[in-house]
């Protein structure tokens, strides 16, 4: 009878397998940690005072969380409170235009025909690629020219131009938005613009959403770009005072101060990224598939 | 779907136009001018006192950039071996990972580790510098750690020996990228075929069979896009090291990128020289999107056929 031998074939292959889990699982779990550990450091370090984390390394906090904190917005060179609000009103201003004139755009190219559509399209996808700093030089120029040093308007209102965001939501509209719903809406009277706005957005959520938080995030992080157009102290983000931070005497500052900072500029993206993770996640491989 | 009204077309331009408009305003002009700037002597010498320029001089600035004394080919080296140093690690536990996770097999679970491997990706690459760069410093968490374990009495200068600083920074890309090729490349694995990975099981082909005749070819594209795009962002490097070392300067420049030395000569108002260096970039990062792009729009018509295929 075959069955004995097949018994063993699946006996040997099933350890292979828990073997293979077991190799699998525990080199994921290292990698986990590596990739935690900074942050656990960070967290451990915003809670002590400089003298013990000059000692040494430690596993269990310290007490110092709000003199840190008091420290931090106490530091008037390094406008901490300031700088998170201006990181706040660019980041979210940035999120909401580049997404909505997206998908605007993004819906002219899906749904209506006209003759240079085409030209449009292979153009935006040819600028896609194009590093923003290789016009950096013009820009800054430029903005100066316009009186618009220390200004936030460089700063958000370019990203209605975002090619990567579009090319995002035309592949989402490829797949979630028929025709018919849009000549449906032409039926029932609806004007073209309040379609897109009252109909279309709503289907469009979901996309909306992922790139509003990259596209946030993303603003949020930006530092080649505001360190050349923001110079006064009041108008600073938060990517320009952790650069001033290190260029400053490093060695005489309060450590606790310095990793309070940094985790100022961290936390509360990481909080945001960890509540709508499963989202984000999903997002990144939606466009992975059709990138 | 064919018959739309051609009333309805000038709409389509009414909702590009603030794209184009922007698009126009922001980064064409700008970029025109930046090429603009290149023929022009124009720099402020004796420590910014002098204004010198603008003057036209046609390609001169070109000449500069070129000369053996600019080490423009220096900067180019550095980020190349930046780039590369992170992207090796990167490729080969992002493949290993994404086919641990699409393993049929196996059957993972996948969600937590998809979620801690991506965070590092969504961080400041500008706080993650700093926080990497007090970790490291001299007396520093990892080397207070070195020192109880080697019991020496003396911390090790990570950002005094050029291959330690640039471990560094390579250390960071490494971490802030390898769940984002990762999940890319998961995606581009369940794309493939799975009855062909079910046939393969039938005929008894081990994981790595499987991995290597079957996976690896059939994600060959999406592995071209992920090497090509990355090597674009590596070509962009500018916030890590510029935080590591403290605008380039440290350990005789050996870890100043192409993009720091930009910003070297823009807040030194240079910008003669800035503008040859953004061409420069501009080429090289211009030949580089247009095989992402020809790769990309190659791999459209495929999928179409697969998709009939399945139909």
């Amino acid at each position: 009878m075959a069955a004995p031998v097949d018994a063993v074939g699946e006996m040997s292959n099933s350890k292979q397998l828990l073997i293979r889990r077991v190799i699998s699982y525990t080199v994921l779990t290292i990698f986990a940690i590596l990739s935690l550990f900074p942050f656990f450091i960070l967290l451990i370090n915003m809670t002590r005072d400089t003298n013990s984390i000059q000692k040494g390394f430690s596993l269990v906090p310290g007490s110092y969380l709000i003199k840190n904190f008091k420290t931090v917005l106490g530091k008037h060179d390094w406008k901490m409170l300031s700088s998170l609000k201006n990181s706040l009103i660019i980041s979210g201003l940035t999120a909401l235009l580049s997404t909505y004139f997206s998908a605007l755009t993004a819906y002219s190219i899906h749904v209506y025909d006209y003759k240079l559509k085409k030209f449009l399209f292979t153009f935006i996808l040819m600028i896609m690629m194009v590093p923003t700093q290789v016009s950096a030089l013009g820009f800054v120029r430029q903005m100066s020219d316009w009186g618009l040093t220390n200004s936030f308007i460089p700063l958000i209102i370019p990203s209605i131009a975002a090619p990567a965001t579009f090319f995002f939501m035309k592949q989402y509209m490829d797949s979630a938005l028929p025709l018919e719903i849009v000549e449906a809406a032409r039926i029932d009277g609806s004007g073209e613009f309040r379609t897109f706005n009252e109909l279309v957005t709503p289907i469009l959520k979901p996309a909306i959403a992922v790139q509003a938080i990259f596209t946030f995030v993303s603003s949020w992080n930006n530092f080649f770009i505001p360190a050349l157009i923001l110079d006064d102290k009041n108008k600073r983000t938060l990517p320009i005072v952790i650069g001033i931070i290190r260029s400053a005497d490093y060695a005489s500052f309060d450590m606790g101060a310095v990793y309070m900072a940094i985790g100022i500029s961290i936390i509360p993206v990481a909080i945001v990224y960890l509540i709508l993770s499963k989202f984000i996640i999903r997002g990144i491989a939606l466009g992975a598939v059709k990138g | 779907m064919k018959h739309k009204s051609i009333s309805y077309a000038k709409w389509g331009y009414i909702f590009i136009i603030p794209f184009f408009v922007a698009f126009i305003l922001f980064n064409l002009i700008p970029l025109v001018s930046t090429f603009y700037n290149s023929l022009f002597e124009n720099y402020k010498g004796r420590g910014g006192l002098v204004q010198v320029g603008p003057n036209f001089i046609g390609l001169d600035n070109f000449r500069t950039m070129f000369a053996p004394e600019t080490e423009l080919g220096k900067y180019f080296g550095n980020t190349f071996v930046l780039w590369i140093l992170g992207f090796i690690p990167q490729i080969f536990f992002s493949l290993l990972f994404a086919s641990w996770f699409t393993d049929l097999r196996m059957k993972l679970k996948t969600g937590a580790y998809k979620v801690i491997f991506y965070l590092p990706n969504v961080i400041m690459a500008a706080a993650m510098g700093m926080l990497f760069y007090t970790m490291f410093a001299q007396n520093g968490p990892i080397n207070s750690i070195y020192m109880s374990i080697t019991g020496k009495d003396s911390p090790y200068m990570f950002f005094d020996n050029v291959w330690s600083q640039r471990s560094v920074i390579a250390i960071i890309n490494f971490l802030m990228w390898y769940g984002n090729t990762t999940i890319m490349l998961m995606a581009a694995i369940n794309g493939v075929d799975p009855s062909l990975y079910e046939s393969a099981q039938i005929d008894g082909a081990t994981p790595s069979q499987t991995f290597w005749k079957i996976t690896l070819p059939l994600i060959r594209p999406i592995l071209l896009y992920v090497l090509i795009t990355s090597l674009i962002g590596g070509l962009q490097m500018y916030d890590v090291p510029q935080i590591i070392t403290k605008n380039g300067e440290q350990v005789q420049r050996t870890s100043m990128t192409v993009v720091m030395y930009l910003q070297k000569h823009l807040y030194s108002k240079n910008y003669g020289m800035a503008g040859a260096l953004s061409v420069i970039l501009f080429v090289v990062a211009a030949v580089l999107s247009l095989i992402v792009f020809y790769v990309t729009t190659e791999r459209e018509p495929k999928k179409k056929v697969k998709k009939g295929g399945i139909k």
